[in-house]
């Protein structure tokens, strides 16, 4: 795939893949072996009918490739962007065994683009199911689970704190690994889908989840309101001006537009010599940023190696590219101020790896007397989030010690009638791991009131199943109509 | 579509105005759902226009009965002087998100200061007014510059059983700054529970100091830089004790004696050179659209 050269594309925010052209897709899509395991569909957390898809852009039938992709997953455009792919479809691609995978995730970005650009609209006939259903966070698991239930025929409302839609999509990911124009045409889909977006919607303090249920009037509630809240060191110098977390860096980058500060008005006083800390995607997409408004070096700190780094393989790839320093085996132990409070320098610690943690990974340990100095006027933390405070505070909801809420394995919460899914169950994950969530607790959702998926076509009931139709219990009286 | 969502799309309209002072102004919005959910000590952020940015601001009086949020505003940088320019009533607000934030943990304090310096007289007011209806007695006060900066002073006086003003120069009440007042309080009630102070960061850092020798509980509201007000940026940490809070949800109102107020205006110079920027090109910009 055409991708911007590394020199120029570390000046602007646009997209770092061009994206396939239509011969490029024929060509990548022709490397499947259709092979009879399949072990692609079950690679992936939402099970996208892989072969299938690929088998229809072969015979050029991109239209129907594209209702076997949403057939799962409603944002192909984003999935094929953002999904580690590498340990999922195509990490167990057999091509992969002997030749580099099939590009899964890339012609899935081709089939979404493609159908952004010419308008394609698979809004299904819904028959209403009288049913109102409250999304507390627009972000990806709340845009799966409002899919899945706007498509059963519920009055769906996606309640958003912040001005725009979108969650971690808009405020989180940069526009040159995921553009906001696409994430917005992905919103305009769920839109047509008969979907309410309500955003500058603090749902806890504006009202409470109980309230959602009793005076709000909705018959279930879905929460996915993801791990938000980041984590510093606790070392001494944070409180230094110059050090943020990846959160508010990005945020005000990406969601306010601080990169064009000026004519935004939301500052970020960007530094020239940055280190941020930690290896994951948002690390990647911290460094990235600050290398694109402006920064003359940035530093990866980070305490393992390379072979342990969270961030999915093309972001690691692209930062390389892109002339980011990386110091592997490397532990902040203080950041250093000037009399201003500015920061001066990061002292760091070398780390050598140890026996295996608990997460399986080598634990690094400070090797004694290995103290350095870095001098950068910066330091951002991408070191991972916690759970979002909020509803716990506001609800009668069960949280585990660190805060994320506690569910059964239907998603269903302490709260009769009230689902969660994504980061602020699991911690934070992937953006197709909290869709996969989204999409599972919709489902519940639906058994709860009594809807069978319209996608299905139910058989009539055979003799001695009276007081049944459709499968299901004439007593539990909520069931929607299905249209073929 | 049920009753609130209308309401919503209603969309922040400013209802009443009202300027105190070439720099201070109030401005009185329509949200009827957050005028229920809004309680003392809490805030909001607002956005003005959809280039702007996010601004948090301590509610200075909510009202279920005419479903508006009243928020009192000092004109000091581009957003602040941007909005005592471009809205009038019937204009709208951009964004206006909340309650965020804890209440205040209106307790069962019998006798209680409640402080405000300048612009901080108006949060503090709803906080005033619950104690008085929670049946303490209430002694207010609050401090200005001078006289002609002075607002609220009959409604705020008007929920309290004492009522002292602080001038910097003496043209009203006592000649000094608030920590006057608190002092002249502890010396005739030796029986206080509670103060609660808000203002300026370095007027609440004193007020902490005067009360701190006589043990009694003090309560202070922070204002810092934040973005989401979701406990998302991290912008708002501040120290309280041996810890680092966020101010937006672990807080706005921590303990006065525990609370780094050096630390805290510190950080709030963290933009210092962009805000100074900005507001010299807005006003450039005001002069060259005057024709000046």
């Amino acid at each position: 795939m055409q991708e911007q050269d590394p020199k120029v594309r570390a000046t602007n925010f646009a997209e770092v893949a061009c994206g396939y052209t239509l011969e490029d897709a024929l060509r990548e899509a022709e490397r499947c072996l259709f092979c009879p395991d399949e072990p692609c569909i079950r690679g992936c957390p939402v099970e996208i009918d892989i072969p299938d898809f690929i088998s229809k852009i072969t015979e050029k039938n991109l239209r129907g490739a594209y209702e076997t992709i949403t057939d799962t997953n409603l944002l192909p455009a984003i999935c094929g962007r953002v999904c580690p792919q590498e340990s999922q479809c195509e990490g167990v691609c057999v091509v992969g065994n002997t030749l580099e995978p099939v590009a899964i995730g890339r012609l899935e970005r081709f089939v979404g683009d493609l159908a952004i650009a010419d308008g394609w609209e698979s809004v299904p006939y819904v028959e209403p199911s009288g049913f109102r259903v409250a999304v507390v966070g627009s972000g990806p698991a709340g845009m799966a689970c409002a899919a899945d239930m706007a498509k059963a025929g519920c009055d769906v409302t996606v309640y958003e704190a912040f001005h725009e839609a979108g969650g971690v999509l808009k405020y989180g990911i940069p526009d040159f690994r995921l553009p906001n124009a696409v994430i917005d045409a992905e919103i305009e889909k769920l839109r047509q889908l008969g979907v309410t977006f309500e955003c500058n919607t603090l749902v806890g303090r504006l009202f409470t989840v109980e309230e959602l249920l009793t005076e709000l009037g909705y018959h279930a509630v879905f929460i996915g309101t993801g791990a938000g809240a980041p984590s510093f060191m606790g070392i001494p110098g944070e409180s230094l001006a110059g050090v943020l977390s990846a959160n508010e860096l990005l945020t005000r980058c990406n969601l306010m537009h601080a990169r064009d500060f000026p004519e935004y008005d939301t500052p970020l006083q960007a530094g020239t010599r940055v280190a941020v800390v930690g290896a994951g995607n948002t690390a990647m997409d911290a460094m990235r940023v600050c290398l694109r408004l402006g920064a003359a070096t940035v530093n990866c700190v980070y305490r393992r190696t390379r072979n342990e780094a969270p961030a999915r393989a093309e972001e690691l790839h692209h930062a390389e590219e892109e002339g980011i320093g990386f110091n592997w085996l490397t532990s902040p132990v203080e950041i250093l101020g000037d009399e201003d409070n500015n920061v001066r320098a990061i002292r760091c610690q070398r780390m050598e790896l140890g026996e295996p943690d608990e997460s399986g990974r080598r634990r690094p340990l400070p090797v004694p007397d290995s103290e350095f100095e870095i001098d950068i006027d910066m330091v951002v933390y991408a070191i991972g989030t916690n759970a979002n405070p909020i509803l716990g505070q506001t609800s009668s909801l069960r949280l585990e010690q660190r805060g994320y809420i506690v569910t059964d394995e239907s998603l269903a919460t302490s709260i009769a009638g009230v689902w969660a899914g994504g980061d602020i169950v699991t911690g934070a994950a992937t953006v197709i791991e909290a869709m996969g969530a989204g999409r599972k607790a919709a489902k519940e959702m639906k058994s709860y009131l009594g809807l069978r998926d319209t996608d299905v076509v139910y058989l009539p009931e055979r003799a001695g199943s009276a007081g049944k139709r459709f499968g299901i219990d004439l007593q539990e009286h909520n069931y929607a109509r299905v249209t073929a | 579509m049920c009753w609130f969502h209308e309401l919503v799309a209603a969309l922040f309209e400013i209802v009443r105005r009202e300027d105190f002072s070439d720099v201070t102004y109030l401005l009185e919005i329509f949200h009827p759902r957050l005028a229920k959910a809004a309680k003392p000590g809490q805030f909001v952020i607002v956005m003005e226009h959809d280039r702007g940015e996010r601004i948090p601001l301590t509610l200075a009086d909510f009202d279920p009965e005419r479903g508006t949020v009243t928020l009192v505003i000092q004109a000091v940088g581009k957003t602040t002087k941007e909005m005592q320019a471009r809205c009038p009533v019937g204009t709208s607000l951009h964004a206006l998100v909340g309650p965020m934030g804890n209440p205040s943990g209106i307790g069962d304090a019998r006798k209680v200061v409640c402080v405000g310096g300048g612009l901080g007289v108006a949060p503090v007011y709803p906080q005033a007014r619950a104690y008085k209806q929670s049946g303490a007695y209430v002694i207010g006060v609050i401090g200005f510059r001078s006289k002609e900066l002075m607002f609220w002073e009959d409604r705020f006086r008007s929920v309290c059983d004492e009522f002292i003003v602080c001038t910097d120069d003496g043209s009203e009440g006592i000649k000094g700054v608030v920590t006057a007042g608190i002092e002249q309080a502890l010396a005739q009630h030796s029986d206080i529970d509670e103060v609660v102070a808000i203002g300026p960061p370095i007027m609440m850092k004193f007020c902490a100091e005067t009360t701190r020798p006589h043990g009694i509980r003090t309560v202070v509201s922070l204002n810092p830089v934040m973005v989401d007000g979701t406990g998302m940026c991290g912008g708002c940490r501040v120290k309280v004790g041996d810890q680092v809070k966020f101010a937006c949800v672990d807080g706005p109102e921590f303990d006065a004696h525990a609370v780094d107020f050096d630390d805290l205006m510190a950080r709030l110079r963290r933009f210092a050179a962009s805000e100074t920027a900005a507001l010299e090109r807005w006003q450039e910009s005001c002069r060259v659209a005057r024709g000046g």
